[in-house]
């Protein structure tokens, strides 16, 4: 039997030559991996590597072609999730499927055996909560909850089962940087109980600070062993892309006249559960980068919807572009005025997944459209071939569908499309969200290159990481309010942590406890 | 064994196959079936497949049942491609009818040929009223269009038989529930003496070109097909939903009109409480058989017409059953929709169990 080398107990799991083909790509191929028990194990890679496909594999969600799965010492073959469950191996999904109107414990019930009650569920949850530290009330309706919080109720909920082995899918990625040392001390708590758990994600910090092991995925194969402790990022850099990230150039800005000034945007909320905008108001002008940070879902989509005008609410005179007052423009005259967009979701808002990348040419191009409203069929498919010439997009060519492109393929055709356009104020939700470390470094350049020629650039990123390296000045939004401007090399990544729990008026001092709630 | 997997783009030959592929299935499996109940299975194909096309009168009775369901399944791909479920061509048709017929009534003996334009645009115009109640109901209370078009079916039924049976009846006509025969000058013109087919047919051939560079070839038509395939693709880029709602109505309103005037003043020449013959509701199935392609849809509106055509004759024949057309119909559906999965998926061979 295999046993881990420093304590000699058997491995809490071990796959050997995991090998899973899809159609197009081979996800796993031939990928080895072991779990000590109290071990929290990174599983590192870029979007694509074959992160997801090896997670869902461990939890039964899909089948391998090829290899062996041991779960204490005995070869096991996992069919479902809930057989994964019964096991001990829980998963904690990085997007929430937690129901809006229900309460914590309704939610968790839920998910459990129909044996308990909601009562002894409730005593239960408050009995995990209170020995990891996991502040969460049970009785509160989710949609009441912050990001955060909803987060530890999927985690205790996942810690009910009794698991022992944890898998947590990007958990950070919608958390401030306070909310995430408070997740890291929840997470090394459990490991000293000996839980194993198995930490997915592309943040080299992270790993570095948390983990006792990482495996690093490229291509769908293991490309690295390493204890990430002793790994610097460059390193690690390495091993996940082959090669070390590019170096943004970044000149001094070269500011022009105001192009985008925002004032007293007050704007209610659309849904039940969106966000209600307040009194924002900045101003951007020709040739800077402006970066909004902040959690998700703090109004940063409705901000982008009114900038947009796919929501036309916007109170007269709040929102002008060179003077020119556009709150209630369509999408299509600001577009005439140069205002161009890139919204986070590339398929189904963006792009039409059916359609042609030269059909999708045309939901924000019209120089295809001829007199009395003629498609000219070849002008529009030379002009999309150019487009994937210029981005480098990897694609069949101008007929093939939007769903057939990677992520990263996709951004690029799509920020490219916008680009072409020579825009005069660029607005971008999420540039690099989904996208490889290669498509995301060249997708920066262009901003930076289309900020050096004079336009005005408004990037909206939950990656600080990203923000701080592109952007030249930074707000951040909170519960729909807007901070004041700060420039990035004034700001530091814990201020603006603190500001994204809408604290910028507070002193500095004593909002370090409260950031971390948030 | 074989699985499922789902291709990276939609297969372009596996499209134009899949219908292929469908009917000989349809045809086998008819023909086993047949045999399995002792009937003699060549008969029954002839009966649907042979027979309706087997002679230039029999093509020209096909064109009698073809050209409306074409102009009916054309204007709703329009619709169904724009996400809008209108399923009640059917009333649109009838009002269509009724609109048709009031103009062929006010014919005199002095009355030119060109009234048959005026009956043709009345018929336009009635179907497009109907539908527009569908379309303000939805823009200004956001009722759902597939109730509130279906109801509108009932409802203008209900209208066509007040008419028929009180002001419009027909004072020559023994009380039956008809209107007077229209006067000759008001029928549609015939393309070929002693048979049936008339103008309806280069009528529906010019539709579907017209209607295939409106959806391929202008901006509008593909702004109704993104509003349709992702609604926020459609916000994201400007195109008006509200426009949409009216345009695609309004087109399938009208075409669906226009069959009932081509019906009213054509084979029938004369209103009857039996002018709604049912095409508003094949034509759902004509235009999703046809792909909401407008080639596609001239393809399964010809082989519906055959089913309809076969089936009346099937009655007339010893020994072959009434519900055969419900048996075809059914096979081709079926046949059509699992060969469709062929489309966007491939088939793989795995020796694992």
């Amino acid at each position: 039997m295999e046993r881990a080398p420093e304590t000699g107990e058997p491995l809490r799991l071990s796959l050997s030559g995991i090998t899973k083909q899809y159609p197009a790509v081979r996800a796993n191929d031939g990928v080895d991996l072991t779990v000590a028990p109290g071990q929290i194990h990174a599983v590192l890679g870029e979007n694509g590597a074959g992160k997801s496909t090896l997670m869902k594999i461990i939890y039964g969600a899909v089948q391998p072609d090829a290899g062996e799965i041991r779960w204490n010492g005995q070869a096991v073959q996992i069919a479902s999730p809930a057989q994964a469950r019964q096991l001990g191996i829980s998963m904690v999904y990085q997007h929430f499927s937690l129901f809006d109107t229900l309460t914590a414990a309704e939610n968790v019930w839920l998910g459990l055996d129909k044996a308990m009650s909601l009562a002894q569920v409730t005593a239960r949850i408050r009995e995990v909560a209170g020995e990891y530290g996991l502040d969460v009330d049970p009785a509160r309706p989710v949609h009441t909850l912050s990001v955060g919080e909803r987060q530890r109720v999927e985690i205790v909920r996942a810690l009910l089962t009794d698991p022992q082995l944890l898998i947590l899918d990007e958990p950070t990625s919608v958390l401030t940087p306070q909310a995430v040392e408070r997740l890291f001390l929840t997470l090394r708590r459990l490991a000293s109980d000996g839980r194993s758990i198995l930490y997915i994600s592309h943040k080299l910090d992270e790993i570095r600070a948390l983990c006792h092991h990482c495996t690093v995925l490229r291509g769908g194969r293991v490309t690295g062993e390493v204890d990430p402790t002793l790994q610097s990022n460059a390193s690690l850099s390495r091993l996940m892309i082959g090669a070390e990230p590019p170096q943004l150039q970044h000149r001094p800005a070269q500011l022009g006249e105001v192009v985008l000034k925002v004032a007293g945007l007050d704007l209610p909320k659309a849904d039940p559960f969106g966000t209600a905008l307040e009194g924002i108001g900045f101003e951007l002008r020709g040739g800077e980068i402006l970066g909004v940070a902040g959690v998700s879902g703090n109004g940063q989509q409705e901000l982008m919807a009114a900038l947009s005008g796919e929501d036309g609410r916007a109170p007269a005179g709040s929102i002008r572009l060179f003077g020119a007052d556009i709150a209630r423009a369509s999408p299509r005259r600001r577009r005439h005025l140069g205002l161009h967009f890139v919204p986070e979701e590339r398929l189904g808002r963006g792009a039409v997944p059916t359609l042609s990348l030269a059909q999708n040419l045309l939901l924000t191009r019209t120089e295809g459209v001829g007199a009395a409203g003629w498609l000219r069929v070849g002008a529009i498919e030379a002009q999309a071939a150019r487009l994937i010439e210029r981005f480098k997009v990897k694609a069949g060519g101008p007929g093939s569908a939007a769903k057939s492109l990677s992520g990263g393929n996709l951004q690029k055709f799509i920020v490219g499309r916008e680009i072409d356009a020579q825009p005069r104020l660029l607005i971008v939700s999420q540039p690099t969200w989904g996208v490889d470390v290669g498509a995301a470094a060249q997708i920066r350049a262009e901003l930076l290159a289309l900020r050096d020629a004079g336009c005005a650039v408004l990037v909206v990123s939950e990656e600080l990481d990203e923000l701080f390296e592109v952007c030249d000045r930074l707000v951040v939004i909170a519960q729909g309010r807007l901070s004041p401007p700060i420039a990035t090399r004034e700001a530091t990544i814990e201020r603006i942590g603190i500001w994204m729990s809408g604290l910028w008026d507070a002193p500095a001092a004593d909002v370090g406890d409260v950031a971390a709630e948030a | 064994m074989f699985k499922l997997e789902p291709r990276a783009q939609a297969s372009r030959a596996m499209s134009l196959l899949s219908p292929v592929i469908a009917l000989l299935l349809t045809v086998l499996i008819g023909v086993l079936l047949f045999s399995a109940l002792g009937k003699d299975p060549v008969r029954a194909l002839q009966v649907f497949f042979v027979e309706p096309i087997r002679n230039g009168y029999a093509l020209a009775e096909l064109s009698i049942k073809a050209v409306p369901l074409v102009l009916i399944a054309l204007g709703l791909a329009v619709c169904f491609r724009s996400n809008l479920w209108n399923i009640g061509a059917e009333g649109q048709f009838v009002l269509g009818a009724l609109a048709a017929g009031w103009v062929a009534m006010q014919a005199g003996p002095q009355t030119s040929r060109a009234i048959v334009g005026a009956i043709l645009a009345a018929g336009v115009l009635g179907g497009m009223a109907w539908a527009a109640l569908v379309a303000l109901l939805r823009d200004r209370f956001n009722a759902n269009e597939i109730l509130v078009s279906l109801m509108l079916v009932y409802v203008a039924e209900m209208l066509l038989s007040w008419l028929v049976y009180g002001p419009w009846k027909d004072p020559q006509g023994y009380n039956f529930p008809q209107t007077i025969t229209f006067a000759a000058t008001t029928k549609i013109p015939r393309l070929v003496e002693g048979w049936r087919m008339n103008l309806g047919v280069p009528i529906a051939l010019a539709a579907v070109a017209g209607l295939w560079l409106f959806l391929f070839r202008t901006y509008r038509g593909f702004a109704l097909q993104v509003g349709g395939l992702a609604p926020a693709a459609a916000r994201y880029a400007g195109f008006s939903s509200r426009s949409a709602l009216w345009t695609a109505l309004l087109l399938s309103g009208g075409m669906a009109g226009l069959a009932g005037a081509l019906e009213a003043a054509g084979p029938l020449g004369q209103l009857t409480p039996h002018v709604p013959a049912g095409y508003g509701f094949a034509a759902i199935i004509v235009a999703f058989v046809g792909r909401l392609h407008p080639v596609g849809i001239v393809f399964s509106a010809v082989l519906m017409s055959m089913f309809y055509i076969g089936g009346e004759l099937a009655q007339s024949r010893p020994g072959l059953p009434k519900s055969l057309t419900g048996v075809f119909q059914g096979l081709l559906l079926f046949s059509l929709l699992a060969c469709d999965t062929l489309i966007a998926n491939r088939i793989r061979w795995s020796k694992k169990a």
